[in-house]
């Protein structure tokens, strides 16, 4: 632990929020709004794992809050039987933050996308993971603007051509898990909207991580970005080249045959690709997510190409660190532990005079 | 002297001789008020020495109001003009409303502060001042080719130098602090001298100095012998022949404190949270002049307050809106510029229709503008400056004190209605102090938050309909997360009326937009009440917020004259008191003086239809009673506007 100790026991993210033992299905967590994202969304994909996920939970559903942005993605609420805020652009980590504060009883995600958090809301992003506040974040990167119909975001490639950039974007793109490593997440994952297996591990994973756990979905959008994702999403021989799955605790491998394996660079800084037959199993990187020093997921999060040469996904972090919100309570706690709360003392105060008739 | 604030003429005179003490025995001189100035550099501890005063002011049961002024700089070059930092201080044996127009003492420190404020010092006024600072290069920094405390130049005034400095490095000589510490101490020595002068009490000071240097025992030592050999200094040397008297005042009967606005409005919010039995979350961003309420707040958990201090003034709202969607009392606290960065999210709190305490303590604008310094220029913004139609309540305290009960009645209105409520205080309000008559407890109003917990659908599907409105007040349930049987959603987007579903309906929308308003323009508020004594006054001067203090004054001076006067102050701005369209038809003439180039004004002449005569002033500083005076007067002979 390189932060400060102050004292917190190890919680798991969803301790203190009340369950039911009533059996729970996909279904009690719909709500009776029409789902209104364009056919073939990437959204509809990740909407069914998360309702698919809720119930094995087992948490009452009045007890889960999804807060959200503004963005295709952030219509989420809306779809999902719990209480819900779609709030304004970029905010829902501030929103969340307060709720998540002051109700330690409750299991709140975030929902956003690459515009809302990497963009316009990109400060309350860093802040909240730096503070660890517990609530999953789902960030539905589908490297476009949907919503406003079609400009280029922080996570498209260089020279996007779009309707606001017709000769070409010229910024660099964000690397989203490099950014929140950066900003010192303590939990870091990757998946993508077509799988769902994966998509419900890192989920669970998540959920049951106790502080900011940040989740990034490659999301397709067909209407503006159509097939951005598909040399990893169609799955097949192409997709095996390029997807670089972690496994917590095993050798990073991948390929057709697994042939392929990450090593360190010669360097010494860094992490680089090499054929296992060349450089033998004994040299490949175990995983290890759970390294309190952030810089093998960070570097893990250096080994994926914009183009989607290669994409890693999984697990990169989860480490136990003090919450915001936990500490915040504990404050409270004690010095209701310790002080009196006697209004008529405070509004006294030490220097009184009387005036008498 | 000045002019008195009020009708009562100053009696000073010849009283009796003080035998006390083993100083000559001199005369003292019985006043009503006395309006002192203590300036300095910013470095030189005029605030604390100005609240020092200020306490044992109170302690003996004057009456006063504060009034500090300091540069936006934390340390602006010592001894230049801009670095000048001041507190003035208005005490009385009656009960006095504003700061004061003008010292009747002046107490420099150097040679800036006495070029930076002997302008406002009267002819025959007093003037104390540390002879140390006065040296060449200190002169020559500020522009005075000789030494005025030795050229004549001050001849008008009562002129007291003391090598303040010297006396005080002197008294601590035994002690063996540095030179510089013991030099630092220079204001408790005048402190010293201030209280032998005007026979304040001592112990307070000392036992505030034992606290605050607790564990610099030598300092707190230290600063207790300067305070005393100031003290002595008057007593035993022969420089000054008189001391004063001010009179305890004859205040309501009660239990009194001095406190300033922002203390106010903080206990208001600790109030309000035990009041309605809410936890109070407080999101705010350091913002002067309003991060003191984020430091006393973060003081008081203990009454479930819990304070986050945001990355940014929206996060500062949208973590406060969280909370209050979580069954919290959200309050986020700003001054103007952080309103400006507010505004979306106050637009989400109305579409939301959730409690919530929006506090601005209003500063100079625009931008940066005057941070230090104070306006009322943020009411058009507080009303209008949201997208679409996007009302807010809002709420204005007339005095330091007055900040406790706003924020009380700015809960009312959120709990009560499901709405944001703007309140707007400002930079003299949130560092002036006054008297305080401390509240009973037990009497302040309770409030019931009144969480949802069961469906409402009126068509008995067993649904919850989120904006289902109350009959009396159009306020929609709050429903709180981990409420079975009531989960739902809501956003920023367009709802529709009762179900809370999305809904693009154009009649729907018309409605909606009516149904918001017509809950902001339907809360109850107390009727404006209108002073005139004389019952047949055909002047009404009507204000807002802190222009209450010296446009009470004016009216008080303009009564003493023997002219008939009536005051009006609005404590709500939105929705306005239902009387006031009639109480402005009472009066042929309508004055209105406000800190900005007349926004009430404009509010009301197109609310109302009536030709309110505006005046506004925007200095930075407070309107004086002498101001609004001639004002007044030349308003009544009907040469003004
Ligand atoms: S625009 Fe793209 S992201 Fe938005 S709903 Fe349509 S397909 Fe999905």
């Amino acid at each position: 632990m390189t932060a400060t100790d102050l004292g917190l026991p190890t919680l798991g993210g969803l301790d203190g929020v009340p369950t039911t033992e009533d059996k729970q299905t996909a279904k009690d967590f719909t709500s009776d709004q029409e789902v209104r994202w364009c056919p073939g969304c990437g959204d509809y994909a990740v909407l069914a794992a998360v309702r698919g996920f809720l119930p094995e939970l087992g948490l009452r559903r009045e007890n889960v809050v999804f807060v959200s942005g503004i963005g295709c993605s952030s219509r989420f609420p809306y779809y999902l039987n719990t209480y819900g805020m779609h709030s304004s652009h970029g905010r829902a980590p501030t929103v969340a933050t307060g709720l998540a504060v002051t109700r330690p009883d409750l299991s709140v995600f975030v929902v956003t996308g690459d515009g809302d958090a990497l963009s316009i809301g990109g400060n309350h992003l860093i802040h909240l993971v730096r503070r660890n506040v517990n609530l999953t974040v789902l960030l539905f990167n589908n490297r476009i603007y949907g919503l406003t119909k079609g400009q280029y975001s922080p996570t498209s490639e260089i020279g996007k051509v779009t309707k606001s950039t017709p000769m070409g974007s010229l910024d660099q793109p964000f690397n989203p898990l490099s950014l929140v490593l950066g900003a010192e997440a303590s939990f870091v994952a990757r998946a993508l909207d077509s799988d769902r297996k994966q998509l419900t591990e890192v989920l669970r994973a998540a959920v049951a991580h106790r502080g900011t756990s940040f989740v990034e979905i490659f999301q397709d959008c067909p209407i503006f970005n159509d097939g951005a994702f598909d040399v990893i999403r169609k799955g097949g021989d192409d997709a095996k080249q390029r997807l670089v799955p972690l496994r917590h605790g095993e050798p990073i491998r991948f390929g057709l045959e697994n042939e392929h394996g990450v090593v360190r660079s010669e360097d010494g800084f860094g992490l680089r690709f090499a054929p296992v037959a060349e450089v033998g199993e004994n040299a490949l990187v175990v995983h290890d997510a759970t390294r309190s020093d952030p810089s093998l997921a960070f570097a893990l999060s250096r080994m994926s190409d914009q183009d989607l040469t290669h994409t890693v996904t999984g697990i990169f972090r989860t480490v136990d660190r003090p919450t915001y919100d936990d500490g915040a309570r504990a404050q409270v706690d004690e010095a209701k532990a310790t002080r009196t709360a006697d209004l008529a003392r405070l509004l006294r105060g030490n220097d009184t005079w009387t005036v008498e008739e | 002297m000045t002019a008195s604030d009020s009708a009562v003429t100053d009696q000073s005179g010849p009283g009796n001789h003080s035998t006390n003490g083993v100083g000559a025995p001199r005369e003292v001189i019985t006043q009503n008020r006395v309006v002192i100035r203590f300036a300095g550099d910013s470095g030189d501890g005029m605030q604390l020495t100005g609240d020092r005063f200020t306490a044992e002011a109170a302690a003996f049961g004057n009456d006063l109001a504060t009034l500090p002024n300091y540069p936006a700089e934390i340390r602006a070059p010592a001894g230049t003009l801009p670095g000048v930092s001041s507190f003035q201080l208005h005490f009385a044996d009656y009960d006095i409303l504003t700061p004061g127009d003008r010292p009747d003492v002046l107490v420099a420190m150097n040679p800036a502060a006495l070029k930076a404020n002997i302008t406002d010092l009267p002819h025959g006024g007093v003037l104390i001042a540390n002879s140390d600072e006065f040296t060449k290069r200190n002169l020559t920094k500020v522009g005075y080719d000789a030494d005025p405390l030795e050229d004549g130049s001050l001849a008008a005034y009562q002129v007291h130098s003391v090598a303040m400095a010297t006396l005080a490095r002197g008294a601590l000589e035994e002690t063996g602090l540095s030179k510089k510490d013991a030099t630092r101490s220079k204001n408790m020595f005048a402190l010293g001298l201030l209280c032998w002068m005007y026979h304040r009490p001592t112990e307070g000071t000392e036992r505030y100095l034992r606290e605050k240097f607790a564990r610099r025992p030598d300092l707190a030592e230290a600063n207790i012998l300067a305070f005393r050999a100031g003290w002595n200094y008057g007593e035993t040397t022969e420089a000054f022949a008189v001391r004063y008297e001010v009179a305890a005042a004859k205040l309501k009967t009660g239990t009194y404190r001095q406190i300033t606005g922002n203390m106010a409005l903080s206990y208001g919010i600790v109030a309000a949270g035990q009041k309605s039995g809410l936890p109070v979350f407080l999101g705010s961003y350091p913002i002067t002049p309003a991060s003191d309420i984020l430091h006393e707040l973060s003081k008081h958990k203990q009454f479930g307050i819990t304070t986050f201090q945001a990355e940014d003034e929206i996060s500062g709202i949208g973590s406060a809106i969280g909370a209050s969607f979580g069954g919290a009392l959200g309050v986020t606290t700003t001054s103007g510029p952080g309103i400006c960065l507010k505004a979306e999210a106050a637009g989400l709190a109305v579409a939301l229709e959730l409690p919530l305490l929006i506090i601005d303590v209003q500063r100079g604008g625009p931008s940066t503008g005057l941070p230090t310094r104070t306006e009322q220029s943020d009411l058009l913004q507080a009303m209008f400056g949201r997208n679409g139609e996007s009302p807010i309540p809002i709420v204005a305290p007339r005095s330091p004190g007055d900040c406790f009960n706003a924020a009380l009645e700015a809960t009312r209105i959120a709990v009560t209605y499901r709405t944001p409520v703007m309140l707007l205080s400002d930079g003299s309000l949130a560092n002036g102090s006054e008297p305080w008559k401390v509240p009973d407890v037990d009497t302040l109003p309770t409030l019931e938050p009144g969480f949802a917990t069961a469906p409402n659908a009126p068509d008995g599907s067993g649904e919850f309909w989120p904006y289902l409105r109350d009959d009396d007040t159009l306020a929609r349930p709050w429903a709180i997360p981990g409420t079975a049987g009531l989960e739902h959603r809501i956003g920023g987007l367009e709802k529709a009326d009762g179900k809370g579903s999305i809904s693009y309906e154009p009649d729907n929308h018309d409605r909606m937009v009516r149904l918001r308003q017509a809950k902001i323009d339907g809360i109850s508020v107390p009727d404006i009440e209108v002073d005139d004594p004389d019952g047949d006054a055909e002047l009404l001067v009507l204000g807002w917020g802190s222009t209450y203090g010296p446009i009470g004054a004016g009216c008080r001076r303009v009564r003493g004259m023997g002219l008939s006067i009536a005051q009006a102050h609005l404590r709500n701005l939105n929705p306005l008191p239902a009387n006031l369209g009639d109480v402005l038809e009472r009066y042929r003439t309508v004055l209105l003086p406000e800190m900005n180039l007349g926004q009430l004004s404009l509010l009301l002449r197109g609310r109302y239809l009536v030709d309110i005569k505006s005046y506004t002033n925007v200095t930075g500083m407070p309107f004086k009673a002498e101001e609004m005076q001639d004002l007044f007067v030349d308003t009544l002979k009907g040469d003004v506007l």
